[in-house]
């Protein structure tokens, strides 16, 4: 006998659940996630170098790195003051939830108050792989050019932070601002944005304040 | 965009509902994919041929329904669906405007043989 069944529900991949395990298992542990997507090339490295030594010793905080290949990242990380764990996904373009709840089962989580996970070099895929953090932040750099937003409007649609990085180098490269922040206030209105540059430290001050303050869950 | 793991989740999603009503076949799936959502229907198709096999959704066929998206005018509140001449508003021409809807992605009804 034929039979019509009424199913709807959300198609929410085996990703999506682990994640919101994920998730559950940082609130329990009162630390506050950050997930750090970005071009490789764009500064996701130095700003949490930097943001690691603006943040030290009052705000612990952990670093997830993500790569294809090599510790390169994490060693940054660590050297810069923080407790880093790499995960090599030996071939995957993104982190994936079911990766950051191995890691995460490692580490004593109650020891920190902020983790910044560093995810793949990539424009695209990351967009679509939630981890379980509370806050998706993308860096931007200016020698990408300014007309990323259009041409990527999943990963530009999803953050929560947008951090325009490389500032220094406006002078010497073309890039129209008012192009790039329309394009971003299409995607995304009312998105936070910091215009700065880790190599010079202007811009850094505003970044670490909303940082902060998020860690705080404030 | 990478769909396997998706059409992993609607074969797990269609078993467990047919498997509830005691079906001996699943026919067709009913899918819902919102104007933005980034999933791919030929993707999906690819990917459903082959981990449907020997399971009872074996041969079932994919129906794709595309939702439009909704958007909202910041500047005057019109709500409308884009069209081919992009997102401004039709209404004031405002480029403010938010994304209201279009990134669903569900099932909304299969076809079983009991």
């Amino acid at each position: 006998m034929a039979k019509n069944i009424l199913v709807v529900e959300n198609i929410l991949s085996a990703n999506d659940r682990v994640a919101a395990e994920n998730r559950t298992i940082f609130d329990v542990a009162g630390v506050k996630v950050f997930n750090l997507m970005a071009s490789p090339g764009a500064g996701k490295t130095s700003l949490i170098e930097q943001t690691i030594k603006r943040m030290l010793p009052v705000i612990k905080l952990a670093v997830i790195d993500g790569d294809i290949a090599t510790n390169l990242d994490a060693d940054r990380a660590a050297a810069a003051g923080a407790f880093a764990v790499q995960i090599n996904t030996g071939g995957e373009c993104h982190l994936d939830a079911i990766m950051i709840n191995s890691a995460i089962k490692q580490m004593n989580l109650k020891n920190f108050s902020l983790i910044i996970i560093e995810n793949v070099g990539n424009l695209v895929c990351p967009a679509s792989f939630q981890l379980g953090s509370h806050k998706s932040v993308l860096i931007a750099s200016i020698p990408e050019g300014d007309d990323k937003p259009y041409k990527y409007p999943g990963m530009y649609r999803g953050v929560d932070a947008l951090v325009i990085n490389k500032i220094d180098l406006l002078p010497y490269v073309p890039f129209n601002m008012d192009y790039f922040c329309k394009g971003v206030e299409i995607l995304n209105p009312g998105l936070v944005t910091f215009p700065l540059s880790c190599k010079t430290g202007e811009g850094l001050e505003s970044w670490i304040e909303w940082i902060t303050g998020n860690a705080r869950g404030r | 965009m990478h769909e396997l793991s998706v059409t992993e989740s609607i074969l797990e999603i269609s078993l467990r509902h047919a498997n509830q009503a005691n079906a001996k076949r699943i026919t067709n799936l009913y899918l819902v994919i919102g104007q933005f959502a980034s999933i791919v229907d030929d993707s999906v198709q690819f990917y459903w041929d082959i981990v449907s096999k020997e399971t009872i959704a074996s041969g079932a066929i994919l129906h794709f329904r595309r939702l439009p998206a909704t958007l909202s005018c910041s500047e005057c509140n019109h709500q409308y669906s884009p069209d081919n001449n992009g997102f401004s508003c039709p209404n004031c021409k405002s480029d403010r405007v938010k994304v209201i809807s279009g990134e669903e992605f569900f099932m909304e009804a299969i076809d079983i043989e009991t």
